[in-house]
């Protein structure tokens, strides 16, 4: 047999106690950079305003050892907005990295499975439509809740339409796409129709926003967040093989629908939840994990620098808008337009190399 | 690798099968493609399933690997229900390899190989020494230890196959379940992998695969399945079953069967309508 003399090079294990994992030294590095980059622009963004503070203030305040007058400002006033941002980013990152692992395809995010558009929809009907047994319940739950299960209903109903002996990537985004585009269709409808002030505030709603955020609303968006990510790093052991297609997956043990089903709820309901409390945030889910993966170098979108990506890219969107330009424009349009060039750029280089 | 388990030697109706189908139903929908099928596989030895298309090898496959449940019927695997045994209990006695699988672009082969260790894994134990040995193990059994830091997709078919082998391998199972493990590789490779098989059955392990070629298939097993229309048309040592007249009721063929001049397995020479002039000697003569 060929080289049974080369001793093969398997990947190196680190114990701990009982625990044991693969070691990968860049993927852990690159990881610790994002955390640390991301946790910089988050104090940074804190940072700036009407009443500037500088960097070690900031730290000082958030570990409770600052000024009472920085508290107010910090922690009251400015946290929300820059804690919904860390929050959001990471649930649209790590929900990207898990709908594009699903589908095997890098197309698949919740903006192309139809649960952004369809949490805008429901939304948009809240604002513009009044009166009758629908509105009314928009109104009782309130906008947040309403979009966050406008989103859930329609990641559900995609998944089932693509649901046929199991789940193929491109039916999956195929028909995300189509129902993504009746949404659409239905909140241009509403929009076209609905009285010209409520269109205006609308239209603000849908490019997706961190202004005004309240604690009330962070809150919900945080908690949440976090038991789905827990969730999701329960199964994501189980969720391993399953890059290598289901039938080598179901030969190692791997129940796969259930696996897939649970994880693509936690998708669907982090994306809800990221829209509900900033809007429908374009283009950070489907870049963040791409960017991810590239910075990593893995294969495969990792959860946790996808998760990261996705909150410094947002965050650091929120502060570009806020200072760097001249007029106020929602994040959205900035997260766009940073992680667009920086995904294609990352792909010419490969294309180069 | 685990050899020679005696386990499996003993079921409870006493025939001597690691894995069997009895009376097993199978189909897509409302398409019933296996009807009614008995059938065991013996230890120690390499079983092929063969017939002609849509037949129902692969569904046969996959029924005894579990990846499909029968509408009727059950599969036993070491005397026990294979539908009442956990998913990863199944995993830790039995391989498979299904037909042609794709890794993610950038993959390494390590990495793909590790893979394999999964169902003696946990979520808090998730790479042991233990782990690296065996996968080292496996690496080189198949011949790929050179490869270990290459992505998958860069390698040729051959190599490829050699690696979806050697992640089997790392399961640790001495129960192979291959389908079809030649597809898409030229004639040299195909005998590189066949021989790679024949090297995992001499160390023990019991191997059933789906071939399409029937010289192959008569070349490197001992025990040869022919399956026509969801059915078992005849089983057992290719000298046995390998017969002009089972050549045209499986496959409609017509065919000469000589002796292999390089092995002692029979030889299939089809005949089809040109370039035949030996066809029929006795007229001749």
């Amino acid at each position: 047999m060929i080289g049974t003399d080369v001793k093969p090079s398997v990947a190196p294990g680190v114990r701990l106690g009982g625990v044991s994992f693969v070691w990968r030294p860049w993927l852990a590095f690159v990881t610790c950079l994002l955390a640390a980059a991301a946790f910089l622009v988050f104090c940074l963004s804190i940072g700036v305003g009407d009443f500037p503070i500088g960097l070690p203030r900031v730290i000082a305040t958030i570990l409770g050892r600052g000024e009472h007058v920085d508290e107010f400002v910090v922690m009251d006033l400015r946290m929300p907005r820059a804690l919904a941002g860390l929050v959001v980013g990471i649930a649209l990152g790590v929900s990207g990295a898990i709908t594009q692992s699903i589908a095997r395809n890098p197309l698949a995010s919740p903006d192309t499975l139809g649960i952004t558009w369809g949490a805008g929809a429901v939304a948009v009907f809240g604002v513009t439509v009044s009166g009758g047994a629908a509105a009314a319940a928009v109104d009782s739950v309130g906008l947040s809740a309403a979009a966050l299960a406008g989103g859930l209903c329609t990641g559900l109903l995609v998944y089932f339409l693509a649901w046929r002996r199991g789940i193929d990537g491109f039916r999956l985004i195929l028909i995300g796409i189509s129902v993504s585009a009746v949404m659409e269709a239905i909140t241009t409808w509403l929009l076209a129709t609905a009285d010209i002030r409520d269109v205006a505030q609308a239209q603000a709603w849908l490019v997706g926003s961190l202004d005004n955020r309240s604690w009330d609303e962070v809150r919900v968006a945080l908690w949440g967040t976090l038991v789905l990510l827990a969730v999701v790093t329960c199964v994501a052991f189980q969720f391993k093989p399953m890059h290598l297609g289901d039938d080598i997956a179901a030969g190692l043990g791997v129940r796969y629908s259930a696996v897939r089903a649970v994880l693509l709820l936690c998708a669907v309901l982090l994306a809800g939840l990221a829209v509900s409390a900033a809007g429908p945030v374009a283009f950070v889910a489907l870049v963040a994990p791409q960017v991810a993966m590239r910075l990593a170098r893995c294969p495969t979108p990792p959860m946790t620098a996808s998760g990261l990506v996705g909150a410094l890219l947002l965050t650091g969107s929120d502060l570009v808008a806020r200072t760097a330009l001249p007029v106020s424009v929602p994040v959205g349009v900035v997260t766009a337009a940073i992680g667009g060039p920086f995904l294609v750029h990352l792909l010419v280089r490969a294309n180069r190399r | 690798m685990v050899a020679h388990s005696i386990t499996g030697i003993k079921t409870e109706a006493g025939d001597a099968s690691r894995l069997a189908a009895r009376g097993v139903t199978v189909g897509y929908g409302a398409r019933t493609v296996i009807d009614d099928l008995h059938v065991a596989i013996p230890p120690g030895v390499i079983t092929t399933i063969i017939g002609p298309n849509g037949c129902g090898k692969s569904t046969l496959l996959r029924t005894l690997s579990r990846l499909l449940k029968p509408a009727k019927g059950t599969v036993v695997l070491d005397g026990e229900d294979i539908a009442g045994l956990r998913t990863r209990d199944v995993a830790k006695k039995l391989g498979l390899l299904p037909q042609s699988p794709v890794a993610p672009e950038g993959l390494t082969v390590s990495d793909l190989v590790a893979r394999g260790r999964h169902p003696h894994q946990s979520w808090l134990r998730q790479w042991s020494s233990d782990d690296a040995a065996v996968v080292e193990r496996a690496l080189a059994m198949t011949g790929v230890s050179d490869l270990a830091e290459r992505p998958v997709d860069t390698l040729s078919g051959g190599q490829r196959q050699r690696v979806w082998i050697s992640l089997t391998l790392a399961q640790g199972t001495d129960l192979l379940l291959l389908d079809e493990p030649t597809t898409f590789l030229d004639l040299a490779h195909a005998i590189d992998v066949l021989d790679l098989v024949n090297d995992l059955h001499e160390s023990g392990c019991t191997v059933v695969m789906v071939l399409h070629d029937l010289n192959l298939a008569t070349r490197y097993s001992d025990n040869l399945v022919v399956m026509r229309q969801g059915s078992v048309l005849a089983q057992g040592h290719p000298r046995d079953v390998i017969t002009t007249e089972l050549l045209h009721e499986a496959f409609g063929l017509r065919a000469k069967v000589i002796d292999d001049p390089v092995g002692d397995r029979p030889l299939v020479v089809p005949i089809g309508r040109t370039h035949v002039q030996l066809a029929q000697p006795a007229t001749k003569s």
